[in-house]
Order: C-alpha cells, then structure tokens, then sequence
C-alpha cells in the first residue's frame, strides 16, 4: 500500500506539471497575450493544487484508518457474557489471525468471525484511499487548471503558498516541542496526584520501591528528589571546573594566539570531540577515570567508591569542551578588530588586551557558552548512567557515589512497568524539573549572546 | 626650520607577494601637520600603520626599509614595540572605544604603562587629557556612562583623549572624520589645530579640504608610491607633478 501509494503521487506530480505547462501555452497562444508569469510557474501552481490535498488524505488515511477499523471490529464483536476481555490483547490476537490464518486453529469463532471482519475491512479501506487520493488528485488539478489564464499572476501565488509551506515546516519542530512539553506536564500531574509536590521537591529520601504484589509491606515508596538535585548539581559543578577553564583557555589561545595554520587543523579536531557518542564517554570514564580516582582517592586516604561524581563529573567535563571553546572562539573571534587595534596603539601588550579589552567585551557571550554548557552538562544521560551510580546519596564528597537527575528517569523506566505507579512516573516529573531548568539556562544564554550580538553588530 | 621627528627611508611594504608600497622616503616635521593624500588603496594608510608598527598585526604583511623616529630605528625586530607605541598615539577611522567607562578608558593607557602613582594623579591625567580633546565639559557629570554612549563625534574626540592620556610626542589619525558628520568633523579638525602645538600629527584623509585646512605639509600617495611631498600651499596651488595636479583639480581620484 505505501509503495503503490507512493508511485500514484509521484506520476500525478509529474503528468500534473507537464500538464500545466502545456497548457498555460495553449491558452495564451489562443488569447495572443503573454502571461504574466513563466509557464513554469503555473505548472508548479497545477502542481501544488494536484499534491497537497492528496497528501492530507494520505496522511490522515495513514494515521487514522487502523483505530477507525479496530473500533469497528471491536463494537460488532461477540462478547460472551461473563468472560473478561483485555481490549489490547484481544485487538492483537484478532489482528494476528486475520494477518496469518494458520493462527486461527484453536481460537473461538467468535475470534475468527472478527478476523475475517477485520480483513474485509481493511480491504475495503485500501480501495477507497486508492480511489479517493486519485480523485482529490484530479479535483485539485482540475480547480487549478481553471485559474491558467495568462492574466494570472501564477508567481505570486506560488511565492505565497511557498511561504505556507515555509510556516508549516518551522511550525513543526514547535508544536512538537509544545506536545512533548504537554505530556510531561499531564504524566507529572498523575505523579503529584499520588504523591505530593513538597516531598518530592523538599524530602531527602529517594527509595522509589512500590509494593509489586498485595499486601507486600517490606518497601514504602518515598519520593524525596533532593539527593538526585544535588548529584545533579555535584556532577554538574565538577564537569564546569574542568571544562570553564579549559575550554575558556583554548578559546583564547585560538583566537588570539595560534596561526591560521593551527587554527584550522585544532579546531576541526575540537570538534570531533563533540562528535564521540556520549556512551562512548561513558566507559571512558569507567572504565580509565574511575579506577584512576579511586586510586588517587587511596593515595591521599580517601575512601573512594568504584564509580565516583568525580569521574563523572571530569569526563563530562572533558566532553562538553568543545562547546565552550567553540562558541567563546566564536564570540572572541566577533570582538572587532579596532578594538584590538585602539589597545595596541595605545602601547598595551597582548596580555593586556586579552585581559582588559577582550575578555570585557566578549564576557557577556563567554557567559552565554557557559551556561549552554551547563545546560548540556545537566542533561547529560549516558556518561552519569554508566559512570556515576545510580545510589541516591546526598553528599558534598566528588569522590562518593551519586546519582543524577537523567540517570533516575533511565532507572525508573527500564523494565517492563506499566505507566501506571509512582515509581515509573517519577520519570515525568524529574524530566519535567529537568526541563524547566535546562529551558531557563538556554533563555538566559541566548538572550546574554543576543544582547551582547546586538551591541557590536 | 624645525626638526625632523619621523625619517623614512625606502620603505616597501608586502602583502604576502602583492606589493603595496615601494620605496617610500620621507620627511616629517616636529610639531607640525603632515597630511597623507590619495585615492583610496594608494598606500597612505598602510604606510602610516608602519610608523607605530602597527601593521604588525597583520600576518601576512612584511615591511622593510627604514623608519627613524627621533633617530632611532624602528623598523628592526629589536624595537620595543611597546615603548614605540606609547610614544606614537594613534586614532583609527571609527571611532573605538573600549566597552568600558569614559573615565576607564581614558585611563587605560596611563595604568597599563604604570605612569601614575596615585588615584588623584589618574584622576587628573583623565581630567586634563579630556579637556585637551576639548571633550571634559561635556562629559564631566558622566564619566561612568560607557564610552560606546556617547555620540560618533564623541566618541572620536574621547579615541583622541586616550591617545594622549599617554602623552605621546606623535599622533597619527587614519581619516579620523570620515564617518563624522560636518559639525563633528569641524571640532575635530579644530582640534587638530591646537593639538599641533604639543604634538606631531600625521593624518590620512580623503577630503582635500581637509588636508588643506588643517595640515602643513601636504604628501600625496598613488598606487603605492609617494608622488609628491611639501608644504600645503604649495601642493594645492602650484604642484609640481602633473598627477598631483590631476589628483587635487578632481580629473582621477
């Protein structure tokens, strides 16, 4: 169906073209005017009448016609009074029976009468969506041919319906953005409803095991996210204290310092850096950092855990570099060369420059790098997972197991739990929390970099 | 006669191979307005960037010859940069102030040279840097406000206090007006004027007009080579060389 479907766009996007070209010269060699526009402009306007109605049918057909047909099988079903049907379960195995009829041995008739239901159906579904697409096809061409007058102006239509499809493109990435915001928001909201919004910002105990069988007493949840916060942000503070100055440092050696020449060969392998997968990170910083640290942690007679917030914190760290040199390069880079020049002329040394003109003028920018870096550090997943622990421990101590924000949300839904207790729902609502901070660190940065892009541009 | 303060020598500069100037050689007066003349990319900029080696800054170019400053060479890689640069001022086409305060970026250049002891002795350098670029008037209530605050002219006029806050013997000016409107233009090239009391001026300028009312002695740059130098008068009314006749009449340029 979808390939079949595919070819029957494809040849009326051609033939609908072809066919509004021909036929705008047609016309307006009959009438002896020039039109307006190009042919080619009111055969891409045949063009969009023919494709886009067809492909909203196609799209609502592909999303809708399962459920529409389920429903339909399942309100003539049979239920035999007294039996307890799973709706779910019972959709699949009438799907599996009319997808493969050796499955039907040993099922009821009841079973077997919806199956062949539901392949009628489906069948009937597909003539229709073949038959309709090629008629909205034809309906739009036909409206569009109607409009090929050479006194049409085809160009500032097409330009305008361009600029729909424009709006529609970036209205995409936003809308997707509000509905993912939406369902943090209403799964957190069944999470608050079961445990309250006090404890799980301001209680210190984080032990999210529910009851799995009745009347199992030996686990009461408790949903208190401070250890998680505050692992959260020990990670987060050790990942800046290797990168701010690092990263800072070969941000002003870049651009201040080094030839064309080593520019253009360090920077590129920078930003391969940002490039590594961040599991990959991950058993870096098991595997290498944390044995490092629990040694060094002995060395000097502290009792350091397997995986440590340092480890994790450093690698981190280590990763999101790149982020922080490139776009403070970047910001140092737009600093404009006469102020450079006013210091210089003044008898100041590079030293001097750099510490009292540049790095003035493009703070506001290197503090808008930090704190996109910040937020990446936050919501950073696989490195923590893999390195950091998952125990939830409230300490100020690097070289002590935490636990972080993103790796609760990883722990909380592994395993095959229904959506239905606090412990998986728990995810939400920290991803929520993660969410609201991460926003605002990227609202603050962007508009410190916009204030600070407006001022020298 | 007064003394010569800046001798150059055959001076040639490169862009990497392109040649912009060739054998510059030139004599510039104590105290006096030396204005350099041409058609844009003639080489007058470039060559002023030589004096405070300020072309330096750029990788590529390379710059040989000699250029004395009262009888030392600068063009050697043995120059105290520094020390050259804070004796030569400089004041750029757009007006660059640093993104800091009136009063810090006057006092820039006397605190990173350590000229001053003492708060008040900071105090009065700006104060009295300010009032020579005939700028402390208006600005005396807001010395804290940014220096980007400020008008174009300003601006320019505030460039010029923090060239001399560090007392310099020279000031050289690339087209300090051009992107000034005329009342802007008018302080500034009164300004000029008095400054050229204390001060070695060296200024590149697109406007005749200007280098007419403001310099002394007039040297007009094409395609790299020094065409014709003397005094002002001279170059405007009777020059000797019949493209610098073309040039100031306005048959090229």
């Amino acid at each position: 169906m979808f390939f079949w479907s595919l070819v029957l766009i494809a040849v009326g996007i051609f033939s609908s073209f072809i066919y509004g070209r021909s036929r705008i010269k047609l016309n307006s060699k009959k009438q002896g005017t020039k039109s307006k526009s190009l042919p080619n402009y009111y055969a891409q306007y045949v063009l969009m009448w023919c494709l886009f109605p067809a492909l909203i049918v196609y799209f609502s057909w592909a999303i809708f016609q399962e459920q529409i047909i389920q429903n339909i099988v399942i309100s003539n079903f049979e239920f035999i009074e007294g039996a307890a049907y799973n709706e779910g379960l019972l959709i699949a195995e009438i799907r599996n029976v009319a997808n493969n009829p050796s499955f039907a041995e040993g099922k009821s008739i009841e079973i077997i009468n919806a199956a062949s239901h539901y392949s009628s159906l489906r069948q009937i579904s597909q003539i229709s969506f073949y038959t309709s697409i090629i008629i909205i096809m034809l309906l739009g061409a036909l409206y569009a041919s109607q409009k090929l007058k050479p006194e049409f102006h085809a160009q500032h239509t097409i330009e305008r319906y361009i600029q729909y499809i424009l709006i529609f493109c970036s209205s995409v990435a936003i809308f997707t953005t509000i509905g993912i915001v939406f369902s943090l928001i209403f799964e957190s909201l069944r999470f608050f409803a079961e445990v309250s919004i006090f404890e799980f910002l301001f209680s210190t105990e984080w032990y999210p095991f529910i009851p799995i069988r009745e009347g199992q007493t030996a686990a009461e949840g408790s949903f208190g996210a401070v250890p998680i916060f505050a692992g959260t942000f020990l990670v987060m503070v050790v990942a800046m204290c290797v990168a701010a100055p690092l990263g800072l440092l070969t941000a002003i050696y870049l651009a201040e310092y080094a030839s064309q020449r080593v520019r253009k060969i360090v920077k590129p392998l920078l930003e391969i850096l940002a490039g590594i997968p961040t599991i990959v990170y991950g058993f870096f910083a098991f595997v290498s950092v944390a044995p490092f640290v629990k040694a060094f942690g002995q060395s000097i007679g502290i009792d350091a855990s397997p995986t440590s917030a340092l480890a994790a914190g450093m690698v981190m760290g280590v990763m999101i570099i790149p982020f922080i040199s490139s776009l403070s390069d970047d910001v140092i880079n737009s600093v404009p060369q006469s102020l450079r020049e006013g210091s210089f002329g003044i008898g100041a040394n590079k030293a001097e420059t750099i510490k009292k003109v540049i790095l003035p003028a493009a703070l506001p920018g290197i503090v808008g790098a930090f704190l996109l870096a910040i937020s990446r550090a936050i919501g950073e997943t696989m490195i923590v997972v893999v390195a950091a622990g998952t125990a939830p421990n409230l300490t100020g101590n690097p070289f002590e197991n935490v636990t972080t924000v993103t790796v609760q949300i990883v722990v909380a839904l592994i395993g095959d739990q229904e959506f239905d207790n606090p412990r998986t729902l728990s995810a939400f609502a920290l991803g929520l929390v993660l969410f609201v901070i991460t926003l605002f660190l990227n609202i603050i940065a962007l508009q410190i970099v916009k204030r600070y892009r407006e001022r020298y541009e | 006669m007064s003394n010569s303060k800046i001798l150059a020598n055959g001076v040639d500069v490169y862009y990497g191979s392109k040649q912009a100037l060739f054998g510059i050689s030139m004599d510039i007066k104590e105290k006096e307005v030396t204005a350099l003349i041409g058609p844009s990319g003639c080489g007058k900029s470039t060559f002023l960037r030589c004096i405070n080696r300020m072309n330096d800054l750029i990788e590529i170019c390379k710059v040989s010859g000699s250029i004395k400053v009262d009888n030392e060479e600068i063009i050697s890689s043995s120059t105290d940069v520094v020390s050259l640069r804070s004796k030569i001022g400089m004041v750029f086409q757009k007006p660059n102030p640093f993104p800091k305060s009136i009063f810090d970026n006057v006092a820039y250049g006397p605190t990173i040279h350590g000229l001053v002891e003492s708060k008040n002795d900071l105090e009065e350098i700006v104060h009295s840097s300010l009032k020579k670029a005939g700028l402390f008037n208006e600005v005396k209530d807001r010395l804290n406000e940014p220096g980007t605050s400020l008008s174009g002219g300003q601006q320019q006029r505030l460039c010029i206090a923090r060239a001399i806050a560090v007392n310099p013997e020279i000031i050289l000016m690339d087209e300090p007006c051009s992107a000034l409107d005329p009342i802007a233009t008018a302080i500034i090239e009164e300004l000029i004027d008095e400054l050229r009391l204390n001060y070695t001026i060296v200024i590149v300028t697109h406007s005749m007009q200007q280098a007419a009312r403001v310099s002394q002695k007039t040297s007009f740059f094409h395609l790299g080579e020094l065409i014709e130098t003397g005094d002002t008068k001279k170059i405007f009314t009777n020059p000797d060389n019949s493209k610098t006749q073309d040039y100031i009449t306005g048959r090229f340029g």
